[in-house]
């Protein structure tokens, strides 16, 4: 049976160069990093450079995803937070491409690996820390202090809100990562019954069935989830950026 | 660094979980920087000003559409209104025009009527007179002749013509009676 561990592996294609004793190489996740960028390029310039009125299909998927990413801004952060929209639809295309594509069987899924998925996360904590610092000063802090609680228990409050905030990177990155890992291992499991029950001649053929059925079922499961994990870390980034913009709610 | 990640290996030869493979990172880290900057840039820069100004055109478009619509419904609303009061007034001004002309020729025809029957009044006294006139000289003329079939009749019978005078005022007596 093959090793289900094996999917995730980094494979060197050309060592580039060293940055501090650290080797900096083209690798299997870079090339689907780079792969990501194309489709979402393809999509979001080249259908439409005809500018239509009238909307073609590839069109419409593109503007569907911009009013998409739109909405859930908007609906969570409010008018304000379209100044991070580019940011924010970035990150939803970037995360939910390199999800999708790492279905594809052969294929490397790069939100796999919590390094991607923690500098992701950081990228948006650090964010919200400089740019509420930046609009609010001072006022940032009332983030911390939620308004009418009793004296007595407001320390608690507040060392509990300082906790909950700085685990936020924590949580928002692992729970992309594990579901990530943890969907494509199941894939492979199962499908590693298939085909070591399927080399048992009759009955084996007749008992691959079963984890067959249920190979498919959880790759139809997988493509919502890689949705939903996109989904669900930008409606977080949302949240977190709306907590920039309007401290102290 | 490096030292870390070969100490982490438990058992010695396992190769070690890659997504905690330290020696993995850097590459990692620098790939995601370069391609998701680089998909930042043609976002923000090009893709998103673009179907952004897609979307807006095509509601522009569509109010755009909606208010000319309006303007063509409320014109052709005025023009049917003025089309309305055009065709009141010319039915007043027809009217008018008729009640004015009806009367003209009543009046008229009330002028002529009076004329005539006023000519026809002048006309009536006129031939009373005559016939009043011609009477009275009939009348004369009764009592003249009278008076000479009287005279003739007496002289036939008695053979003598009376005084002129007496058979005169016999006649005139009788003619009262």
């Amino acid at each position: 049976m093959a090793d289900p561990i094996q999917q995730f592996e980094i494979k060197k294609f050309v060592t580039l160069g060293h940055i501090g004793g650290h080797e900096i190489a083209f690798t299997n996740s870079a090339l689907f990093m780079v792969i990501a960028v194309a489709t979402i390029s393809l999509l979001m310039l080249g259908t439409t450079g005809r500018r239509a009125l009238v909307p073609g299909r590839m069109q419409s998927l593109a503007e569907l995803s911009y009013e998409f990413v739109a909405d859930t801004l908007k609906s969570s952060a409010g008018t304000e937070g379209m100044k991070f929209f580019p940011f924010v639809f970035t990150l939803f295309m970037f995360i939910l491409t390199v999800n999708m594509i790492g279905l594809i069987p052969g294929t490397f899924t790069v939100t796999s690996h919590i390094v991607v998925t923690a500098v992701l996360a950081l990228l948006v904590f650090f964010t919200v820390i400089i740019y509420g610092v930046y609009k609010n000063g001072f006022r940032f802090l009332k983030l911390f202090v939620p308004s009418g609680i009793p004296i007595y228990i407001l320390p608690l409050i507040v060392f509990i809100e300082v906790l909950s905030f700085l685990s936020r990177p924590i949580s928002h990155s692992v729970r992309l990562f594990a579901n990530m890992l943890a969907g494509h291992i199941t894939l492979k499991v199962f499908a590693g019954f298939v085909t070591m029950l399927g080399g048992m001649g009759v009955f084996g053929w007749l008992g691959a069935t079963l984890p067959l059925a249920l190979t498919v079922g959880l790759t139809a499961l997988e493509f919502l989830v890689a949705f939903l994990q996109a989904y669900v870390f930008t409606i977080l980034t949302c949240i977190y950026l709306n907590d920039a913009l309007h401290p102290g709610h | 660094m490096a030292t870390s990640a070969h100490t982490e290996v438990p058992g010695g030869g396992k190769p070690q979980f890659p997504p905690f493979n330290k020696d993995t990172f850097a590459s990692q880290l620098v790939w995601l920087a370069i391609t998701f900057v680089l998909l930042y840039l043609l976002m923000s820069r090009l893709a998103l000003p673009r179907v952004g100004g897609i979307i807006a055109a095509r509601s522009g478009q569509i109010a755009d559409d909606l208010a000319e619509a309006q303007r063509l419904k409320e014109e052709t609303e005025t023009a049917i209104a003025a089309y309305d009061k055009t065709m009141a007034d010319a039915r007043a001004n027809a009217q008018a025009i008729a009640a004015k002309t009806r009367d003209k020729l009543m009046a008229e025809a009330e002028e002529r009527r009076k004329s005539v029957e006023g000519r026809l009044n002048q006309k009536l006294e006129e031939a009373e007179k005559t016939i009043a006139a011609t009477k009275a000289a009939a009348m004369s003329n009764v009592a003249g002749i009278a008076t000479e079939a009287a005279s003739s009749i007496v002289e036939r019978l008695i053979g003598t013509a009376p005084a002129e005078k007496v058979v005169a005022d016999a006649v005139a007596d009788s003619l009262k009676r």
